[in-house]
């Protein structure tokens, strides 16, 4: 008897690992940060390197002090601190940011019990109370230094306030993909944040369900809703960084495909009603909060039927 | 002297109103952003419980128990309005800063919960004790968390300047922070509490009621008697 080894579930073991997964969000967000890089100056280096040595430097405090294990090898509180760094406009102030890291890490994550255990998105979290805190250094939105010579009639509004302002034409399409508008470091370029999101289709460390669920249902009910131009939004604010960076994020989001395609379109409805109706700072991080804590609730209702299964009387 | 002071000690740790019964939070979370505004919140509420503590326990034999509550809230609101004409003359910034808030208590659930669970039941002397206990309890945890909220949500104390403009944490101000900082005394207080090896469960006076009380204990009497 002694050759019988009785061992609880999963007996399986794929090669894949939470490092690799993190690494491969962190390759993702590469694209994105040599565009910030580029477009907003070499301050970008130094808030995403600050932002993400916090996070883990909270993680490892954290676990040192609770006597639990040191799980900061993990790389997620680097994606956790690289995607908030990527919410801030470049003239941050570092001890804003921290404090943000701070929310993020201590009070979402590991006061909830660490990674996995997070009922809402870390660095979301970190976000808005950074915006409420700080609302002035939050929406101090810096303008492409590499366009500081050309003067234009946008320079003085963000894309979506231009939209909502009804001035904003095709013509601008160009600068919303490369990302020489102003904003915060990680949401401007477009391009880059679809390579990336296509990097992680590819390696399938994410499905594209929730992120297309999410443009594609902003862009319809920003139609409905009469956005003067419903395209270019989707372009805009931080909506690709939080369609594909923030919205996938496995322990907040639905387990199903159906229950991923309500999320996203659930996300896309709030987004583009908040854009539309009220304040256009933080319809992205807002729908995808709210979508987050109904995300018990979708599992419940899409939990697939077993094989063979009868409803329980 | 010993019983008393149990009683008094009672309302300020083990029954604390706020933290333990999660009573009142309602004042607690919207007046404490200012500490000045919280010790008048907290000595208001403290004269009004004691006084209608003991005044409903003299009464106790005297109210019919089918109308108790209008006569304890006829009660209250008495020195409710004492309060609020006293301080609208004397101490005129405080009572604009605290708005509505004191009028309120006349329907804050610590003043009429403790009528309706202690003063109804028990002599004068212990009904005094037991208001000014929940009362100490009840501003000990609101100068607390008005002390934090003003401090680091404004940069001030008192309305002095401690820590210079632009290094304030302004969510503390607004209603997350209150209800952050809400749940963070409960979840110390607890642990606390479990540390001591004392097993928490909040005991709520019963008063025979149990249709209307949502408290799981042991001695359901309502249902003893039928």
């Amino acid at each position: 008897m002694s050759e019988l080894t009785v061992s609880v579930s999963p007996h399986l073991r794929g090669p894949r690992t939470t490092q690799k997964i993190m690494l491969d969000v962190l390759i993702a967000l590469c694209p994105a940060f040599a565009a910030s890089i580029i477009i907003f100056g070499w301050r970008s280096i130094l808030l995403t390197g600050v932002s993400a040595a916090a996070c883990v430097a909270c993680e490892y405090i954290w676990e040192r002090l609770m006597k639990q294990p040191i799980t900061v090898g993990d790389l997620s509180a680097v994606v956790t601190g690289v995607l908030l760094a990527f919410n801030v406009p470049s003239s941050m102030p570092l001890w804003e940011l921290i404090v943000g890291d701070i929310v993020a890490i201590i009070c979402v994550k590991m006061l909830f019990g660490g990674i996995g255990c997070n009922f809402v998105n870390p660095a979301l979290v970190g976000r808005v109370v950074m915006f409420f805190s700080f609302t002035g250094d939050m929406t101090n939105y810096q303008f492409p230094s590499m366009m500081a010579d050309k003067v234009d009639a946008l320079s003085s509004a963000t894309p979506l306030a231009a939209i909502r302002a009804g001035e904003l034409s095709w013509d601008y399409f160009g600068r919303l993909l490369l990302g020489t508008h102003g904003g915060v470091l990680g949401e401007t370029c477009a391009l880059a944040l679809i390579a990336g999101g296509v990097y992680l289709c590819v390696r399938r460390v994410i499905k594209p369900i929730i992120p297309l669920a999410y443009l594609g249902s902003t862009l319809v009910f920003g139609w409905i809703f009469g956005s003067s131009h419903p395209v270019l939004a989707v372009f805009s604010g931080g909506l690709m960084l939080g369609a594909i960076f923030m919205a996938t994020d496995y322990v907040t989001t639905p387990t199903t495909n159906i229950g991923k395609l309500i999320f996203g379109i659930g996300c896309g409805l709030l987004t583009a009603l908040m854009r539309t109706f009220a304040s256009s700072a933080g319809a992205v991080t807002f729908s995808i909060l709210l979508m987050n804590l109904v995300v018990p609730y979708i599992n419940d209702l899409t939990a697939p039927k077993p094989f063979g299964g009868v409803e329980a009387k | 002297m010993k019983e008393k002071m149990k009683i008094l000690l009672n309302g300020i740790f083990k029954e604390n109103p706020v933290l333990i019964l999660a009573l009142g939070c309602c004042s607690v979370l919207a007046v404490s952003v200012s500490v000045s505004g919280g010790l008048g919140m907290g000595a208001a509420l403290t004269f009004v419980l004691v006084c209608s503590n003991v005044v409903i326990s003299l009464l106790r034999n005297i109210i019919p128990s089918k109308v108790r509550i209008p006569c304890y809230i006829v009660v209250i609101a008495t020195f409710v309005t004492l309060v609020e004409m006293v301080m609208e003359a004397y101490l005129k910034s405080l009572y604009d800063s605290l708005g509505v808030f004191l009028s309120l208590i006349v329907v804050n659930c610590i003043v009429l919960g403790r009528a309706e669970m202690f003063a109804s039941k028990r002599n004068v002397v212990d009904s005094f004790f037991d208001g000014l206990g929940m009362g100490i309890g009840y501003t000990m945890v609101i100068i607390g968390m008005s002390v934090i909220r003003e401090l680091f949500g404004a940069g001030t104390l008192f309305g002095i300047r401690i820590i210079p403009e632009g290094y304030q944490l302004g969510i503390l101000t607004q209603a997350p922070g209150g209800f952050f900082l809400f749940g963070c005394a409960i979840a110390i207080l607890v642990a606390a509490m479990a540390k001591k090896g004392k097993k928490f469960e909040p005991k709520m006076g019963c008063d025979g009621n149990c249709a209307a009380c949502h408290s799981s204990c042991d001695d359901r009497k309502e249902a003893e008697a039928k």
